[in-house]
């Protein structure tokens, strides 16, 4: 059994929809960010795929960009959830609505 | 020098002198003193052009000079040019313009002396000159109607002129606004004339009205229209309210713009289009009436009034009519013989009140010294109302308090003065109202102090009131004479009522002016204290143009003899009848007097030469008539002199008396504001403030308020979406997206 191009597509399509699934579901901030990074990631798979499939290395270039604004995300959410958590000592988004009023 | 370039230079001199008054004056505050480099600039740049005219004068050939500039607009099939035309009729408009216009110049160097407008009175006086031209000169109706509407704005600037006081720019605007009717009629005449002839240079129009013998109705219109217009330039029933009014402004400007030039623009413009307004009869007949009620209307008012400047005025007004009375019998020459005569006297009779008032303004000076030296200047405003009336009252309480020997207040004191030097025989009556430096029953016996003004006064009277020999009794008579032709010969009954009217205005005219002329020039002082202050003689300055007007109000005459005169020289017509209508060659036509019946014989039998079936009136009764007018003038003169010289001011009373409802009336210059004010202004103003209250509560402000309402429903719901929890945003991001991946995947 061979492993084509579908099979990455088909788990960077899973990768994405669970990335989707947690952003839109859970509550806890930090999970959030970690289910934005799968998202992400799931994309930069399928970046490598598509250039191992073409023959092209400006797919894998563009995965190194993604991880840097992937990792200075990372740092600034993660600042950010901390800066909140200070006020509220709580992580939960649900209580992150001042911008409402 | 060609006269292409000495067309341009009578121009555009004018205009270059209202630029450099106006802007100088405007951006350069120092130079507004310096009255001498205002007054030569003004004077030059339209003394230069009349030089200039007289050259084109002389060495004009007969044949029109039409020289095109430029191409002012083109639009469609509409091509307008910058274009001018040096024909017999412009140049004579031209010298009078720009001649009379260079003496009233100089009169006013001296007579605007002191006044911190001194720049601006040049340069809107400039402007009026430059705006005239193009009026006369124009070779189309556009740079005719250009100058139409630019003298109409020098008349409101400067009836305007002294625009602090609300009564002269009341006058301003009523001006413009009446002047705006007429316009509007003489628009429409253009856009009836340009969709049926398709052009609107005067050749296209002329050469269209000299081959038609059978008018198209829309002939009547354009004509109709454009009377319509020249009865709001030119002070006809029912528009000829503006013009006693505009007497608000500076007197040169009475004499220049109100009797002398613009007022006679509407008669410049049925000589100009004569041909067309020979093709319509019916409106003729109008022009002719108008003309006639208009003149007598206006007598009898002037009759009534004591301002010096509104007997003039409601005098031009009456004159005006009959140079209509002249144009509604298709004799346009007459019409411009009676303007060139008019502006001789009328101009000299106006610069002689602006003389007048200006001595009487001294006096006043010298009555109430501590008085009246704000506004205006030294002696700057001609039309003092009311309030300032009150505030020398106030002045001479004063001076009773304290107790000075010669306390002047009131008719006890000038009475009183009067006994003391023995002169007080019974017909002066002393005049007890406020002081008024306008006002004839606060002069007499100004002859003795200003012998100048005096006498040229004196001859322009006479020339108005037609004595023989003097200017206006040949154009004034010659008028008659063809209105009694156009009767006795053309057959129209119309012609009959206007005559009459004439002869009755005629003599109407003899004893206003003599009224006139008798209450400020002779009998005795009726100031107060007139046995110490004296009116001083005016300047030379203002006292040239009047000698060179009242010799011209003189000789002015001769040019237009009338033609059994003519014949004892030998002469078949006179020189001004040669010159405008050039045997059919000028630009004046003429009707062919033809009794109807003989015309259609003549018609029948097909004959061309009708003109030939035409017989003239016979010498004697010429003469008969020359007579007759003559005697009209002389008898109103006699009679109106021996009356107010023996009686003054009572005499009026006795008129008053006699003549009960039909002068108060006349008084009251027959309720034709009023009648404005109820059947124009009021409903109008009315109507228009009710309509637009409705539509400004309904729509206006329903536009405004709407948006304002719809704003804040729309934001109320709109607000909605933004829930502030980072899930339903995330939610919406993958929505949009899944909603964009499906369009541009499915679709």
């Amino acid at each position: 059994m061979d492993v084509t191009l579908n099979w990455y597509l088909s788990l960077s399509a899973l990768l994405f929809t669970i990335g989707v699934i947690g952003v839109l579901t859970r509550r806890n901030a930090i999970v959030l960010l970690m289910s934005v990074e799968l998202m992400l990631n799931a994309v930069n798979l399928t970046l490598v795929a598509l250039s191992q499939a073409m023959g092209e290395v400006s797919g894998q270039i563009l995965v190194f960009f993604v991880m840097s604004v992937a990792a200075a995300e990372a740092a600034i959410g993660l600042a950010l959830v901390i800066a909140i958590f200070r006020r509220k000592v709580t992580v939960d988004i649900t209580e992150f609505n001042l911008f409402k009023h | 020098m060609p006269p292409k370039l000495a067309i341009q230079l009578i121009l555009l001199l004018p205009l270059a002198g209202a630029i450099f008054n106006g802007v100088l004056g405007l951006f350069f505050p120092a130079i507004r003193r310096s009255e001498r480099l205002i007054a030569t600039v003004g004077t030059a740049v339209v003394a230069i052009p009349f030089a200039l005219a007289v050259m084109l004068f002389l060495g004009f050939e007969g044949t029109p000079i039409v020289e095109r500039y430029f191409t002012w607009m083109r639009a469609g099939d509409l091509t307008v040019d910058f274009a001018y035309r040096v024909d017999q009729l412009s140049l004579l408009m031209t010298l009078i313009i720009t001649g009379i216009g260079a003496l009233i110049h100089l009169y006013s160097a001296g007579y605007m002396h002191g006044d911190e407008g001194y720049w601006r009175f040049f340069a809107y006086l400039n402007l009026f000159i430059f705006a005239m031209l193009n009026l006369v000169l124009g070779d189309n109706l556009p740079v005719l109607f250009l100058g139409w509407e630019g003298v109409g704005l020098c008349s409101y600037l400067l009836i305007g002129f002294w625009y602090k006081e609300l009564k002269n720019s009341a006058a301003a605007t009523k001006a413009f606004v009446v002047n705006r009717v007429g316009d509007f009629a003489f628009l429409m005449a253009m856009f009836i004339v340009f969709k049926n002839l398709g052009g609107l240079d005067f050749d296209t129009i002329l050469t269209f009205a000299r081959g038609t013998t059978e008018a198209p109705a829309w002939v009547g219109w354009v004509v109709f229209l454009m009377f319509v217009g020249a009865t709001g330039k030119s002070a006809q029933i029912p528009l000829f309210v503006w013009l006693p009014d505009a007497m608000a402004g500076p007197t040169p400007v009475s004499a220049l713009i109100h009797a002398a030039t613009m007022v006679t623009s509407g008669l410049y413009l049925l000589a100009r289009m004569s041909p067309l307004v020979l093709l319509a009869p019916n409106v003729m007949a109008v022009v002719a009436v108008i003309g006639a009620l208009t003149a007598i209307m206006a007598a009898t008012i002037a009759m009534t009034q004591n301002d010096i400047k509104k007997v003039l005025a409601y005098s031009t007004v009456s004159q005006l009519g009959f140079m209509f009375m002249a144009a509604g019998v298709g004799a346009f020459f007459v019409a411009i013989f009676h303007v060139m005569t008019h502006a001789f006297f009328k101009g000299c009779l106006f610069l002689g009140s602006g003389s007048v008032i200006h001595a009487m303004h001294g006096v006043e000076h010298e009555l109430y010294p501590h008085h009246g030296d704000g506004g205006h200047g030294a002696h700057g405003d001609d039309a003092k109302g009311g309030h300032d009336a009150e505030a020398h009252d106030s002045a001479a309480e004063t001076a009773t308090a304290g107790a000075t020997p010669h306390a002047a207040s009131g008719h006890t004191d000038a009475s009183h003065a009067a006994e003391a030097h023995g002169a007080a025989p019974a017909h002066a009556l002393p005049y007890d109202g406020p002081f008024d430096a306008q006002d004839m029953r606060t002069m007499g016996g100004l002859g003795k102090y200003m012998p100048a003004t005096n006498i040229t006064f004196l001859l322009a009277t006479l020339a108005i009131s037609g004595i023989p020999l003097f200017s206006g009794f040949f154009s004034k008579d010659e008028i008659l004479f063809q209105d009694f032709e156009h009767g006795f010969l053309g057959g129209y009954g119309y012609a009959w009522f206007v005559w009459v009217v004439g002869l009755i205005t005629a003599g109407m005219t003899a004893i206003y002016m003599t009224r006139c002329y008798v209450l400020t020039f002779r009998g005795e002082p009726r100031w107060p204290d007139a046995g110490r202050v004296h009116p001083r003689e005016s300047p030379a300055s203002m006292t040239i143009p009047l000698w060179v007007l009242g010799v011209l109000s003189v000789v002015g005459g001769f040019v237009g003899l009338p033609v059994v005169v003519n014949n004892l020289f030998g002469f078949e017509h006179s020189w001004i009848h040669h010159w405008l209508t050039n045997e059919g060659a000028g630009p004046v036509s003429e009707p062919r007097h033809v009794p109807a019946d003989q015309l259609a014989e003549a018609v029948a039998h097909g004959a061309g030469g009708a003109a030939e079936a035409a017989h003239g009136v016979s010498p004697a009764l010429e003469w008969g008539l020359l007579l007759l007018g003559g005697l009209i003038g002389l008898a109103g003169v006699l009679f109106a002199w021996r009356a107010y010289s023996r009686h003054g001011l009572a005499f009026d009373e006795k008129v008053k008396q006699a003549w009960g409802a039909l002068y108060r009336r006349a008084a009251a210059k027959y309720h034709w504001d009023e009648f404005y004010e109820r059947v124009v202004r009021r409903p109008l103003i009315g109507g228009a403030a009710e309509g637009m209250a409705e539509f400004d509560a309904d729509v206006v402000d329903g536009a405004v308020n709407g948006m304002g309402t719809g704003a804040r429903a729309s934001a109320g719901r709109l607000r909605l979406l933004q829930t502030g929890f980072v899930g339903s945003y995330a939610l919406a991001i993958v929505l949009g997206t899944a909603l964009v991946l499906a369009l541009v995947l499915f679709a």
